[in-house]
């Protein structure tokens, strides 16, 4: 799909052995740009969520209410909130909430995606009818407003909104899933399982599901892609991670109300980082989907 | 139609059942239990499920959508106000994202694999995956903040013409734009791939035809089809995106009166927002078909046969 994917390529001249598709999309993977910022980025984000306490200036929840407001100088590099906690603090240890939460939603939807996919997959007949009819009127309404009505039903919590998201995403990633195992089950190696009276959970399982674990791949980060843009949108709201973290979203949602008054840098920075990590992980999963599907 | 059953049963469920006694979360904690017994027998929140969920979709569907818990009026006269506004917010964005967002996708297939490709697939994914509110706050803080060349906030003065309020309007649509731009110009892209690449367009090079008739003739004829049911599905994320940018920039619109209700519990309030979305909705998923068989020949003839 793009020029460095082009490039290499052209090197492989047929050997005669066969070469495995996966080692061979992983080799293009680290020889092409895109992904290699895109990681970059996320793995900096990863390192500052587990450390980044450690060796920010100043302590991202304490208050300082006399250096409220103070625009960006040498001694608050980033400016303080109006709290007057440190912003540049606040900002480098922002990433530890959504970088939990968003995985594990993904992780999740994952799991549930892949088992479902696979039984109505390999069953198939009047319940994958049944199932894939609601899956798809499921998939049809906005995550944001489902979200945001669970939300509100059930109470914010972490761990409402990993579920709420990860049930949301699952139908999509059961839908990948299902139409993987629909190809895969023609093949004969599963008619070869079913002759040996392999049950159907170790063909499922044992036999099918190693070999779509690409297809699965693919969807799990560009759903984690759209995890994080969700874990942020409700934070924004004020219906995803709760005061005091740091969390970027929430940060952007309680100071917004500022910038008509000029304090652009209790928001800028928070849009910025939120912005680098979206993009790091669309990055890497658009680099991924590439690799997998040629 | 099944996804607005399955959305009105959820909205249901969500609104009425879990949130547990109705009477009690509106007059507190301290009340007597004698008056939140009569609430909720006034309220009808003590029937069976079943009964009420009918009645519920039954009034529903003549119109009458319920009285807010917070405003203590009918909830309908709000919930068409903010249609309206959201509807004139989306309207803008699309008209900017169907023209450009085509154009860019044709632009970048005509140079596949070329440096202004890339930048425009990468820049269209990367404004794609971005939050609203964060290119939002960051377009406020460029043009809104810094340049003040354009209102912060979407709300206009009453007895605005339609230019001011189009005036109004541009910096709330732009986020919508650019999410959207992403999805469009990727399907305008890969639709031009296919159809430059198919027999029909060598035939027609091959017959001599000038390039801009193979181009306007051939290629886009088949190229745009997918891209207007692209489009059509966008309107499900775009009541997301709404919530969102009509908060950030104090719109009153659909997203807005849901988000509020859902603040401060007013359910009766955010059943009828969500169900009003899930019915536009379906109206613009069912308008799409009908378009798409419309511009595409062989389903249009296909039917008459």
């Amino acid at each position: 799909m793009s020029a460095t994917d082009d490039l290499a390529r052209t090197p492989e001249v047929d050997t005669g052995t066969r070469r495995e598709p996966l080692a061979d999309a992983f080799l293009a993977l680290f020889r092409s740009g895109p992904f290699l910022i895109g990681l970059c980025i996320v793995l900096f984000w990863i390192v500052c969520a587990l450390f980044g306490e450690h060796f920010v200036p100043y302590d991202p929840l304490a208050d300082d209410i006399i250096n409220a407001l103070v625009p960006p100088s040498s001694e608050h590099w980033f400016g303080t909130d109006q709290l007057g906690r440190d912003v540049f603090s606040r900002v480098l240890t922002g990433s530890r909430d959504i970088l939990t939460v968003a995985p594990l939603a993904t992780l999740l939807a994952t799991i549930i995606g892949t088992a479902l996919g696979l039984f109505v997959g390999f069953f198939r007949g009047i319940v994958d009818d049944i199932v894939s009819r609601l899956l798809e009127a499921f998939m049809a309404m906005p995550v944001v407003i489902v979200a945001l009505l669970a939300i509100v039903a059930l109470g914010t919590s972490k761990t409402t909104v990993i579920l709420v998201i990860g049930l949301s995403f699952a139908p999509i990633i059961a839908r990948t899933v299902r139409s993987a195992v629909l190809a895969e089950r023609e093949l004969d190696y599963v008619a070869a399982a079913q002759l040996r009276h392999e049950g159907a959970l170790y063909t499922m399982f044992i036999e099918i599901l190693p070999n779509i674990l690409a297809p699965i791949l693919v969807e799990t980060t560009v759903r984690l892609g759209y995890a994080i843009f969700a874990v942020a949108t409700l934070s924004f709201l004020g219906f995803g991670i709760q005061p005091p973290s740091p969390d970027w979203g929430l940060s952007i949602s309680t100071n917004y109300g500022l910038i008509s008054g000029g304090f652009w840098w209790t928001v800028l920075f928070d849009a910025i980082a939120i912005a680098s990590v979206v993009i790091g992980v669309n990055l890497v999963a658009d680099e991924i989907h590439g690799a997998f599907n040629d | 139609m099944i996804t607005l059953f399955l959305l009105s049963m959820m909205v249901f469920v969500g609104g009425q059942v879990l949130p547990g006694d109705v009477g009690r979360a509106i007059l507190g904690p301290f009340a007597d239990q004698h008056a939140v017994d009569a609430l909720n027998r006034s309220l009808g929140v003590d029937r069976p499920l079943l009964v009420q969920y009918g009645s519920w979709i039954w009034n529903f569907v003549h119109g009458d959508m319920g009285m807010s818990y917070v405003f203590r009026t009918p909830v309908a006269p709000f919930v068409i106000d903010a249609l309206g506004n959201s509807i004139k917010l989306a309207a803008m964005a699309f008209v900017l994202v169907v023209p450009i967002g085509i154009l860019g996708g044709v632009v970048a297939a005509l140079n596949l694999n070329r440096p202004l490709d890339r930048i425009i697939s990468l820049g269209g994914l990367s404004m794609t995956v971005l939050p609203e509110f964060v290119t939002g706050i960051i377009l406020i803080l460029i043009f809104g903040v810094w340049l003040r060349w354009l209102p912060i906030s979407a709300t206009w003065p009453s007895g605005a013409g339609f230019v001011t309020q189009l005036y109004y309007l541009i910096l709330p649509s732009v986020p919508l734009f650019l999410v959207l731009f992403g999805y469009v110009a990727r399907m305008a892209r890969a639709g031009m791939i296919e159809a430059l690449d198919s027999d029909y367009t060598r035939t027609a090079i091959l017959k001599g035809l000038p390039r801009h008739t193979v181009l306007w003739r051939h290629v886009l004829r088949n190229a745009l089809l997918p891209t207007i049911t692209v489009i059509a599905t966008q309107t499900g994320y775009l009541i997301g995106g709404l919530v969102v940018i009509e908060t950030l920039f104090r719109y009153q619109g659909i997203g807005s009166l849901i988000f509020n209700a859902a603040r401060g519990k007013d359910f009766p309030m955010l059943e009828a927002g969500i169900l009003a979305i899930g019915i536009v909705y379906a109206v613009a998923t069912l308008a799409a078909d009908f378009l798409y068989s419309m511009l595409n020949p062989r389903i249009r003839l296909g039917a008459l046969q």
